[in-house]
């Protein structure tokens, strides 16, 4: 092994203890929503899938590194077309069967 | 054309982290993402199955039944922190501190087992008290799936990390083993992202609807 890469610097890791307090607070902030308020039902869902997404969005970029690397673009490329693929599975499933019938 | 796959030159190579310090692991890395992809689409069948048999509960325990918040958010706190904890290892691993890098990733495994020992729990609870196995309706059926396909990741997570230790321990960071740890840590947050989705789509919806 050389030594010559690049050591990261000593230091507290803001990054992982603020994604930390945020997921958190989002899965908390999701429960009192859901169970808490009494809204109606289709605002409640909408409001919970947009905070899950929100938070694992959080776990791609400041956990998983998602744009590092020596070219980004081809496992970008590659986690945005399996985001879509599972996207439409998803939403065209509930789309024809459980709403379409 | 020698620099036709990646446009990176050896010296440019030297100033990333030692797991793309190669350019085998370099590829294996985005290779890597490409599996993490596929995986998504497999969760996406199942979270589509399951919102669609949701409402088939046959007459059985149905989700609002079923689902308590203790444990539902303990399992959810313990990977949530698991997540975090594997964050940390990836930081120590580009430190070069096999230490800290063997610490955290610790951590992480046995966080990862009392998720486990948790979801086991849950679904004896399930099964077996409260008259509701996979068996019982199309909405189990879904549930168990989908839960237990999950599980069994975190699993396999668990047997593959005491793995690396080993070859840590033994072999220290070199750039391989350094791969390796960034992959099954990649892993991890990536199981962390679909246990959201079940929080969310499962339990939430659940106590929701």
């Amino acid at each position: 092994m050389n030594g010559t890469q690049k050591q990261l610097k000593a230091g507290f890791p803001w990054k992982q203890v603020i994604g930390l307090i945020l997921s958190l607070t989002l899965t908390f902030l999701a429960l009192w929503i859901a169970v808490g308020l009494s809204l109606p039902v289709h605002v409640t869902i909408a409001i919970i899938v947009s905070l899950a997404i929100f938070q694992a969005f959080i776990q791609l970029f400041m956990f998983m590194h998602v744009t590092e690397g020596t070219e980004p673009v081809h496992q970008l490329m590659g986690i945005l077309f399996g985001i879509y693929v599972a996207f439409t599975v998803v939403a065209g499933t509930l789309w024809i069967l459980a709403y379409a019938l | 054309m020698t620099d036709a796959t990646l446009s990176l030159h050896e010296k440019d190579r030297s100033q990333m982290p030692i797991e793309y310090s190669t350019e085998e692991g370099d590829l294996r890395i985005v290779g890597f993402w490409i599996f993490l992809a596929a995986e998504l689409v497999l969760f996406g069948t199942l979270f589509g199955t399951y919102l669609v048999l949701q409402s088939h509960t046959a007459g059985g325990p149905t989700a609002k039944d079923l689902f308590e918040i203790g444990p539902v958010m303990a399992e959810t706190i313990v990977l949530l922190v698991s997540s975090f904890t594997c964050g940390l290892s990836t930081i120590e691993l580009r430190r070069h501190n096999k230490r800290g890098l063997i610490g955290w990733l610790l951590v992480t495994i046995l966080l990862g087992l009392v998720f486990v020992g948790l979801e086991v729990n849950e679904f004896y609870t399930y099964a077996v008290h409260e008259g509701a196995p996979l068996s019982r309706s199309a909405f189990l059926s879904g549930f168990f799936v989908l839960l237990g396909t999950h599980g069994c990741h975190v699993s396999l997570g668990i047997v593959w990390i005491i793995g690396i230790l080993l070859q840590l321990g033994k072999r220290g960071i070199t750039p391989v083993t350094a791969r390796k740890a960034f992959m099954a840590g990649l892993y991890w947050h990536f199981l962390d992202v679909v246990w959201i989705f079940i929080f969310t789509a499962v339990y939430l919806t659940g106590w929701v609807i």
